[in-house]
């Protein structure tokens, strides 16, 4: 995880398109500059963050089930339940189901467990849209490869 | 249609917290019942699980954004019951 930058997905373990679910890891530096704030003297990774990595994985799946040909975007967060600290240096696996493929958005079921452990959960609301431009779905793509979510020949 | 209105009256009044008694089939959903396109994913969200559908809710707003359909086309509450049963129509045929 490179928190500062938004980059929640480290690799993806594995993607079933035909069950629509996805399972990622996802391991919290030691380092970062978040830690400096959240807290200073008891770093531990904001809720909001966990959040985001549930809403990447998901959208992770998304993308690879609309084919990379539109973007995910977070709508809502419902019935998030955060509900134990996480500290750095631990890895995390970020689990995501689709519930409902509906027309233009996405509803899933979305998980985080360490070490077999209930981390947090929610159900998640994306919307789908075409890329606004080449530029972001060439970024989206190139993330897609280097964590494995997209293995081209 | 009025089984349909029924449980679409249902959903809406759950989801958009608002008096079943106010939703009749002139209600307009955006305007007259205050559902956003928010609230609206989760309201198609349940008529899709509830009827065995896919509204296609991206379709009916390219259509109004783009001039070809109002939005009473879709949003009065006859007019997407009336919808609903198309859909459900096309799903059995």
């Amino acid at each position: 995880m490179r928190l500062e930058y938004f980059e929640m997905i480290d690799r993806v373990e594995s993607i079933d398109l035909d069950a629509g679910k996805i399972s990622v890891h996802a391991y919290v530096p030691k380092d970062s500059t978040v830690f400096e704030g959240h807290f200073p003297g008891h770093p531990l990774v904001p809720g909001v963050l966990l959040i985001e990595a549930m809403a990447q994985a998901a959208g992770y799946l998304i993308l690879a089930n609309e084919k990379f040909e539109r973007m995910t975007f977070l709508a809502a967060v419902k019935e998030a339940k955060l509900r134990t600290f996480v500290l750095p240096e631990t890895a995390l696996i970020v689990t995501s189901e689709i519930e409902h493929d509906g027309s233009g958005y996405t509803m899933s079921k979305t998980a985080i467990t360490a070490d077999g452990k209930k981390i947090c959960n929610a159900k998640l609301t994306h919307r789908t849209l075409p890329f606004e431009n080449d530029d972001l779905k060439g970024h989206v793509l190139e993330r897609a490869r280097v964590t494995g979510l997209l293995n081209e020949g | 249609m009025s089984s349909t209105f029924d449980t679409v009256a249902d959903i809406i009044s759950d989801i958009g917290d608002v008096e079943r008694e106010k939703i009749t089939p002139d209600s307009h959903v955006i305007s007259d019942l205050e559902i956003d396109s928010l609230d609206f994913l989760d309201v198609a969200f349940s008529i899709d699980k509830e009827f065995d559908i896919k509204v296609p809710v991206e379709d009916w707003m390219t259509e109004i954004n783009d001039g070809n359909a109002d939005a009473e086309d879709y949003f009065l509450m006859k007019n997407l019951c009336a919808k609903i049963d198309e859909l459900k129509k096309e799903k059995a045929a």
